[in-house]
This record gives C-alpha cells, structure tokens and sequence, in this order.
C-alpha cells in the first residue's frame, strides 16, 4: 500500500501523516489498491476548508491487519469511484449529501438520508419499471410492527420482485455533527445508542477511538470484560433474530423460546452491569464496573446452560423440513456480489467470505484471545440462519475461556487529554458486522470530525440486490435474515 | 324443531373453535395463552366501535363484510351437524352450499380490491388464486359423499353415514376425510397456507384483505370467519364421526366434542409446522384434489 499512511486497529496518526494527493492519483491508487484481500472500509469528506473538500480513504490490509489512509482535496465535483468499485456506492451518496460534492458517473446519486436543508422527507427518485402487468408496492416508513421506520418499494411483476428499492433517513438525529467539537459530557450516551441493539459494539468503538487518542492503556480485565459484552450481545441478537426468523415462517416452536432465551441472554448482561442492553457498562478507559471472579464462574455455568437450551429450541428449526423449505434457496446474496458491494459481518461470511475484525483488524482482548470464526456458503437465508447459529456456538465457547480467566487490574483507567491532530480509528465486529468509527481532533484536542460506519449502512444494499427475482412474500423472511439497522444506518 | 339444534349450535359455539386453536398453540408454545372466550370479547368490543372509511372507498367496500357474513349464515341453513339434520334440505344444495362460500369470499374480494391498496390487491389476487383450486376440490369430495350415499342433499348425505355405510366405504372415507381437513386449512388460511397471526402485510393472504375494515364491519368478519371454520369443520367431523343413534344429545354431544378436538388438531398443526411458500400452496390444493379424486374412483369401481 504504498501512497497510504498505514495504522493498525485503534492506533493513532498525527493528521498531517495522511497524504494528500491529486484526486486523479487518489481514484488510481484507490481502485489499483482494492481487491487481493485489501477492501474498501470507508470514504468520507473529512473537511471543508476554503476551496474544496478533502476525501479521505480507508482502505482495510485484512491479511497483514492494516488500515491505509489517502487523501485528496476536491472542488465541486469529482470522477466517482463507484463505477469501478460498487462498495463505494453508499458512501459517495453520503459525500454528496454531506458536502455538496458531485460524483460525476455515479450511477444513481441521490441522497441516503434527508438531513436538514436538503432535500424534503420521503420526496426522492425511484427506480421505474414498466410494462403490462407490472406493479409497484410501497410499504413503509409506518410498518405493521414495533420496527423503525423504512420506505420500500418494490417494482413487481406478479408475486416476482423485479427491483427492490430501499429509502431511508427517518431516523436522522445528527450523531455525527452532535459529537463533533467534543468529547463532550453527553458523547458517551450518544455513542451507546447510535444502534440500540449494538450498544456494546459502538460504546467499544467510541471508547476505543477516545483511548487511542490519549494514549491510555486499559486494564486486561477491562479488555476481558468489554468482550464479554460484546459477546453476550451477539448472543442475545443472533438468538432473538433465530426466533424471529422462525415467527415469519409461522414456525411457533421456536419463536417462542428463541424469544424467551434472547432474554436469558439480555439478564446476564443486566446482573453484569445493571442494564440488559448493556448501557452505562463501558466507559472510555475501560469499564463502569467489575464483576468478581465468583460471579463470572456463575455466568459461566449460566451461558453453558442456555447453550443448551439454545439448541435445542435452534435444533428443531433446521430438523423441521416445512422450515427448511422456506429458508432454503431463498435471497441468495452470491459471494461475488457480498465482496463486490463491500458486505460485513454474519451475511458476508454466509456467502462465503472469510472475513472477520476480531481476527483481521484485532484491537482489545482480540489481539491475545478471539473465538473461532465460522463461514458458510450459500448466502441464502438458510445460511444467514446457520451462520447466526454457529456463531453462538463460537461465542459460547469464546466466553467459557474469557469467563474462566478475566485477567487482572483496575477495571477503569484515568483518560488524559486527547492529542491534538490526530486521526484515530476503531474497527469493531459488532454482532451485525464491522463497525468503524473514525475521529479527528483539533489543535485543542477536541473533535474535529467524528465518523460513523454501522454494519447496516454498507448491507441494506445486499438487501436490495438478494431480494431480486424472489416472490414479494418472501421479503420479510429475507429482511429478518439480515435484520439491518435503521438508526444506525441513518445515525 | 331438532333441525335449528345445527345452526343454533354453529351462531353459538363458533368463535369458541377460534379461541381452543389459538390456546392450544400458546400451551405448546410454552404461553398461558388468551381466554377461551376471547373470540366473543373481540367480536363484542369491535361492535361497540366506530367505523372509520378510507376516501377512495365506495359501497362496495361496506358491502363486503355484510354479504359476507349473510351469505355464511344462510349456508348454516344447509350444513348439517353430523347426523342431525339442517333446517333446509334440497336435492343439490351442496352446490348452494359451494355458491355461497364462494359468494361471501367474492364479496370480501370486492371489498378489498374498492381499497385501491396494492397490499389488498395482493391479498385478493392469491385469495381467489387458491379459492379457484379450493373450490373444484370440495365438489369432488362432496361428489364422492354424494356417490357412496346415493343422494345429493347434504342432510341425507349425513344422515345416510350409518355405522354399516361408513365402515363399508372406510378407504373412501379417510381420502374425503383427509381432503376436507385440508381444505378446513385452505378455506380459513390457518397454517400452513397462511398465518392469521402475522403483521407482515407482504406475506398474507385473507388478513390483508381485512386490513381496512373497521368496528362492526370488524366484528362481522371475525365472526363469519370463525362461520367458516365451523361450517368446513363440520363437514368434516360429521364424515368422522359415525355416530348415527337418532338420540339428540348424545349425536349432538358427540359432535361438539369432535369439533373441539378438530380445534385442539388444527391447533397442534400450526404449532408444528411452518408456513409453505406461496408458490407451494396451489400443489398443497391439488394434493387434496387428487386424495378425493382416488376416493371417488375407488366407489366408482
């Protein structure tokens, strides 16, 4: 990666160690760049500073674990990225949106939210198709269940959808623009619940970015702990989602219990540190509070006795043929397509590829311990099922070794002031996929930008694209299989 | 006057069937579940409501509920209840019977499609897609009833089911049986053709169509639907249950409890099995043709 400044997971740069190059230099080293195990992990403008904006790269080394950054300063309008690299679809519609900033040859350029002063709520472009006996169904942003808000619409031929189109940014609350100037009193709160149901994968990224910034060194117990947060979230989302998947399919058995053990799941985390979610548990410089070596002998017991209970409410899901019927060959996301739009976490690895940050960018308690990483193959909703499933089992395992040997020290470490002109940034599997959050500070220490990239905002495209030539009705099972967030999409 | 026992017990007892299917699926789902009775609250609470219309709606849309909870209620005139007879009887009144299904579901359809919804229009489209199947399927296991009995009025039909009879025809039985209890599933989009229970307008079939419908329009659905449950339950327990004694309360008794164990079963069905994919239902239907088809060969033969 030579034109790139290259870090590690959750190691800090001094700002001015990113090169700045021209934008046609910047396209060519970029695309030459990707592909033979280096990816796309983010693009984003960083800053506006008289004439132009600067593009900043991240580029993930998976094989070697590194991260490489490239720059560029560009005015009004640039040749897009996407044409030659479809993972970089989603982010240069955020840049346009973000910063004015046309990328010239995108091939459908509109906005990915609706922030303030652009374009009205809802009112956007639509693909159209049309023919005799075509129709479209619109469904959303109001839904029939107790989900966020989401617009749909499909271009229907009979039951066969021929395009999926999914519009988001109802659930825009300005995180980005809210953490910047800071770390202010309120950043922690707000980084917990950038996505609800993965407050333990951006409160790790969040504390991750704040710790490399000041250089503070946390405890391993603090490391142990933070992973077993992480872990038990995984748990209770993979399991909960199992169940869900088993409600769309009317398959009651298991949509009872899988839904009663995400919340065996959800309690260990609450005698953890109070909440079932898992709020106010991870604190920049380490954790909130300890948990002594008994009661992680106890939760150890607890975890391996709700394995159990997991399989056998899991077990008759993939031993039920009619269940079987309907997961199999259903939304099939192919390998090439998953790598080509830069897909992450569990829906990436069903579809075969092998790629996990715990392992590839590995930061925390990662770098001595991680679980054993599972990969499926078909990319269909059966393998989005099983892949949950075996990451469970792996996490389980991973957890009874965490849980047997926490480690020692002070749970919690004093943070020093945060460096200034320093760009710092976290990579952190979540349950749903690779979290990334960039910062950047100021001369003062504080944040000059401070980026977010949830698994969903690089998913909710697969999404569209697995849903192609399936029956209509099959999307709900589809979706579930996926269960991408709306808020952390839209942040 | 014993012929009103039949649509008396069907007005009453009814939404009873709705209440021991969904407690029997919380029981295996490991739930307490909703009181039995809970099917009579509904319907009671939904009566005291207000209605709201859509804008686009016309009087083909409030016409639908009605048409469609009339058109049931007249069939309890023709359904007999095991070998208690119905009110009605008539040379070919199992075509009436299959007319006024038919009837109360077009009216629904209507009603739905007044909506301008695409979700209804979905909803209607595989309605009357696997209606279209369902229908034919019944005429051929009524047909094959009419064939062994050697009538063709659904009251003598029943009462012709004499032990002697049924045990003579058994293979025949148990194909028509097993078509029926099919076609109780087709016809009241319980599981595995559809799920009464789901929120997920794009996978639906029969509550989507419903979606609009409000207050007592409400009410009539929920309680026509049930109608149907008990009338094609009904069919069913009576080919079942031979228990032909000519005394009242113990055929009457028998029956009842046969449709209580139908609910416990259909029950037991939903919690065990998932749903089909949709483009999997019409071979579901067709299966249950073929079973009546080979029973009507086998009393031919």
């Amino acid at each position: 990666m030579k034109h790139f400044a290259t870090t590690r997971n959750a190691v800090p740069m001094p700002a001015e160690a990113i090169p700045l190059i021209s934008i046609e230099s910047f396209r060519r080293e970029v695309l030459s760049t990707i592909g033979d195990g280096r990816r796309l992990l983010l693009l984003a403008g960083i800053s506006q500073d008289g004439g132009g904006t600067r593009l900043l790269a991240a580029l993930a080394d998976d094989s070697n674990g590194e991260i490489g950054l490239c720059s560029t300063v560009v005015g009004t309008s640039y040749p897009a990225l996407t044409p030659d690299c479809p993972a970089a679809h989603y982010f240069e519609r955020e840049i346009y949106e973000q910063w004015r900033l046309r990328p010239e040859g995108h091939p459908w350029l509109k906005p990915v939210r609706f922030p303030p002063g652009g374009a009205p709520i809802g009112e956007i472009d639509f693909f159209k198709v049309s023919g005799s006996e075509i129709h479209e169904v619109a469904v959303g942003p109001v839904h029939a269940g107790v989900i966020e808000p989401g617009h749909f619409r499909f271009n229907c031929h009979g039951e066969r959808v021929i395009h999926l189109e999914i519009s988001l940014g109802y659930q825009h609350r300005g995180i980005e623009r809210s953490l910047r100037g800071g770390p202010h009193k309120r950043s922690m709160y707000v980084a917990e619940t950038i996505a609800g149901d993965t407050t333990a994968g951006h409160a790790t990224a969040y504390c991750q970015v704040l710790e490399a910034l000041s250089a503070t060194e946390c405890s391993p117990r603090s490391h142990a702990l933070r992973a077993v947060a992480l872990e038990l979230e995984r748990i209770a989302n993979h399991i909960g989602d199992l169940g869900a998947l088993a409600g769309d399919v009317g398959f009651l058995p298991s949509g009872a219990y899988c839904a009663r053990l995400r919340g065996d799941a959800l309690n260990m985390t609450a005698e953890l540190c109070g909440s079932r979610l898992g709020r106010g548990w991870l604190r920049p410089g380490g954790v909130a509070c300890d948990a002594g070596n008994e009661m992680l002998g106890q939760m150890k017991r607890n975890i391996v006795q709700t394995e159990h209970d997991m399989r056998n409410a899991v077990d008759l899901l993939w031993e039920s043929s009619s269940v079987r019927a309907r997961f199999e060959n259903v939304g099939v996301l192919t390998k090439g397509m998953a790598a080509d739009l830069g897909v992450v976490g569990p829906a990436a690895r069903a579809s075969g590829i092998d790629r996990d940050s715990r392992r590839d960018l590995p930061a925390g308690l990662y770098v001595d311990r991680r679980p054993a990483i599972a990969v499926g193959d078909e990319g269909d909703v059966f393998a989005r099922a099983l892949q949950r499933w075996r990451e469970i089992e792996n996490s389980v395992a991973f957890l009874t070794q965490v849980l047997d040997d926490a480690g020692s020290g002070d749970v919690i470490s004093p943070l020093g002031p945060l460096a200034p002109n320093t760009i710092a940034l976290a990579v952190v599997e979540g349950w749903r996929g690779e979290i990334v959050h960039l910062a950047i500070t100021d001369a003062s220490g504080r944040f000059l930008q401070y980026k977010i990239v949830d698994p969903s905002f690089r998913n909710w495209y697969a999404l569209a694209i697995a849903m192609r030539d399936q029956a209509i009705s099959d999307f709900p099972l589809c979706n579930k299989s996926f269960n991408l967030s709306y808020s952390g999409h839209d942040l | 006057m014993s012929g009103f026992v039949s649509p008396v017990c069907a007005l009453i007892f009814a939404p009873l069937l709705v209440g021991i299917i969904n407690r029997t699926k919380a029981v295996v789902a490991g739930r307490r579940g909703p009181p039995l009775v809970q099917p009579y609250w509904d319907v009671a609470k939904y009566l005291q409501r207000g209605v709201v219309y859509g804008e686009v709606t016309s009087w083909l849309f409030r016409l639908g509920p009605v048409v469609n909870l009339a058109s049931l209620a007249a069939a309890l005139l023709i359904v007999p209840f095991g070998g208690l007879g119905a009110p009605l009887n008539f040379s070919g009144d199992l075509i009436v019977l299959a007319g006024l299904l038919a009837l109360g579901r077009f009216a629904t359809v209507l009603a739905a499609l007044d909506t301008g919804s695409s979700f209804e229009g979905m909803g209607a489209s595989r309605e009357v897609h696997f209606a279209a199947l369902a229908e034919p399927t019944l005429f051929l296991a009524l047909a094959t009833l009419a064939r062994v009995t050697g009538s063709f009025s659904l009251t003598p039909i029943y009462q012709g089911f004499t032990a002697t009879v049924w045990v003579h025809a058994l293979p025949a039985v148990v194909l028509v049986a097993m078509t029926l209890l099919i076609l109780e599933l087709v016809e009241n989009n319980r599981i595995p053709v559809d799920d009464p229970t789901t929120h997920l307008e794009l996978t639906m079939i029969h509550e989507v169509m419903v979606l609009d419908h409000s207050g007592p329009e409400l009410a009539f659905i929920h309680y026509a639907a049930a109608l149907r449950l008990w009338i094609l339950g009904s069919l069913l327990v009576g080919l079942v249950v031979p228990f032909r004694s000519g005394s009242f309360w113990l055929e009457g008794t028998a029956m009842l409890l046969g449709m209580a164990v139908l609910a416990v079963a259909i029950g037991a069905i939903e919690s065990t099995m998932a749903r089909y994919q949709l483009i999997r239902v019409p071979q579901f239907i067709l299966g249950a043709a073929t079973l009546s088809a080979v029973a009507f060969i086998i009393i031919l033969v």
